[in-house]
């Protein structure tokens, strides 16, 4: 009897725990995003934010959906071979892409770039209380480095996802025209026909909610830092698990909301 | 005036402050002496509401720091970090003119770079050290630097986070002179931490000990010799035995 009360009581508090944390973030994650409409505004720490979290991360982003476009013409093409519906490439990496695999993939790689280097960068100035001297120094730390970066986020990556759809088509037409036989007008022009308007639409949605969600995460992390070395690694390491999970399962219910019915 | 009353704060199970009671008379500069981890950092940090006391109230000038404008509040303030938590990404002379760049004490860029090239010619430093990153800098360089931006926008009130650790002791002689220097010119109030006597000295005009969360002794640095306290005979003889427990 002893046995199951604790067992339950440790059950119970794991529970609690996980709600406290997400209450935290949710806090969090309003106050960040009524920072963004509130002056004083700091416009040279948004544009350094657009820079690093849109700029610099187009060339991952951009290889990513490269290799990705082209390696799901192949697997389209070969698994399509089994039911005589080869034909289906540009339609398949079309959709693929712009639904699924275009803004994930951005979404995993703005998670790997930019919310490790936010979460590690933030934390790091919390243990060399550089936090601290913003605040004696009469300036926001929310102010200053959340609402930047999360309106970078949220501005620049449904552009890197619409550009890596681009670039994910690109790759599958290359792969389809140069090795697979395609036709090039043709694959251009089933891409065109089959795509429709909302594909696109919830592509650059997902991607302004990941990129919410990679920003949100580095900032709110390294805000919560622990002391020393070790509290920066841990930081920036859950940071990016957080942010990969909620990515996945936002575009679970993102996919849900657009396509369920 | 600052004053501190019967100021409590925990962390957990770790009880830091329990009941400090102090009082920091305008224009004057307090040293706050005592061990590791007897809360001295916690007790500055509570006067600028970076941590919010359990209990207990601290009054600037007979005011609440918890009540009004805290934006005006802070800019009274100037604070020198113990490690200087200067920002990187920033180049010097942004460092030093940081609150003159934004907010209610801003000025034009040219004005703020000439204020901060001032302010870092009277801490010893060329104005070359302006465009370099605080990355580029000595530990000593980066002190004067920190003392420059809590001096830029002349605040009534500065505090001294450990102002010489980890400097030799030159540059921790420079540094106490450069601290008691400014004070004195400006009409500051200064509250100075530091577990080094030699600052103290160059520094205070009145010792606090603090240790166990509250003040055990307090008075002019001069009767600092011979309080007939053990506490602060013990600490500042360096003394193993005494009333304070040294682990070994």
């Amino acid at each position: 009897m002893t046995g199951v009360l604790s067992l339950l009581a440790r059950l119970g508090r794991t529970v609690l725990a996980a709600l406290s944390s997400v209450g935290r973030v949710a806090l969090y994650a309003f106050s960040a995003i009524s920072h963004i409409f509130r002056p004083p505004y700091y416009p040279r720490e948004l544009l350094q934010a657009l820079l690093n979290i849109g700029w610099l991360s187009l060339p991952v982003v951009g290889l990513t959906a490269l290799f990705t476009g082209g390696a799901l013409a192949l697997q389209i093409y070969s698994g399509g071979a089994r039911f005589n519906a080869e034909a289906v490439v540009p339609q398949i990496v079309a959709i693929g892409m712009v639904r699924e695999l275009g803004p994930v993939m951005a979404g995993l790689m703005i998670a790997a770039r930019v919310t490790s280097s936010i979460a590690a960068e933030i934390a790091t100035m919390k243990v060399t209380e550089q936090i601290d001297a913003l605040v004696t120094l009469s300036t926001h730390p929310m102010k200053y480095l959340t609402a930047p970066r999360l309106l970078a986020g949220l501005i620049t990556v449904p552009v890197l996802v619409g550009v890596g759809d681009v670039i994910g088509i690109a790759g599958g037409y290359f792969v389809a025209t140069e090795n697979l036989g395609f036709n090039a007008a043709a694959y251009l022009k089933n891409t065109v026909d089959f795509l429709e308007g909302l594909d696109v639409v919830s592509s650059l949605v997902k991607g302004c909610v990941f990129g919410g969600i990679a920003t949100l995460m580095g900032c709110y992390y390294g805000m919560h830092s622990g002391r020393g070395a070790q509290g920066v690694g841990a930081a920036t390491k859950t940071s990016v698990e957080v942010a990969a999970v909620l990515i996945l399962a936002a575009n679970f219910l993102l996919t849900g909301v657009f396509f369920s019915a | 005036m600052i004053r501190f009353e019967d100021v409590h704060k925990a962390f957990g199970s770790n009880q830091v402050l329990r009941g400090l009671t102090l009082e920091v008379p305008k224009g004057t500069s307090m040293v706050i002496i005592g061990g590791s981890g007897t809360g001295k950092s916690v007790a500055i940090k509570c006067v600028l509401g970076l941590i919010t006391p359990d209990s207990g109230r601290i009054l600037v000038d007979g005011e609440d720091t918890t009540h009004g404008d805290r934006d005006a509040f802070l800019a009274r303030f100037g604070m020198l970090f113990q490690g200087g938590a200067l920002f990187d990404s920033l180049p010097v002379w942004q460092n030093v003119a940081f609150r003159l760049l934004r907010g209610a004490l801003k000025r034009p860029v040219a004005e703020a770079r000439e204020i901060a090239i001032e302010k870092l010619r009277r801490v010893g430093l060329k104005p070359e050290v302006a465009d370099l990153f605080p990355a580029e800098l000595s530990g000593g360089m980066q002190k004067r630097v920190g003392l420059a931006r809590a001096i830029a926008a002349e605040p009534e009130i500065i505090f001294f986070d450990e102002p010489t650790t980890g400097l030799d002791p030159i540059m921790a002689g420079v540094i106490n002179e450069l601290i008691r220097e400014i004070v004195v010119e400006m009409g500051a109030t200064a509250m100075t931490i530091t577990h080094d006597m030699t600052s103290v000295r160059a520094i205070a005009d009145n010792v606090a000990m603090l240790h166990d969360g509250v003040i055990k002794w307090t008075g002019p640095v001069a009767d600092m010799d011979n309080s007939g306290d053990p506490y602060l005979d013990q600490f500042i003889h360096g003394r193993a035995e005494g009333p304070i427990e040294a682990v070994r």
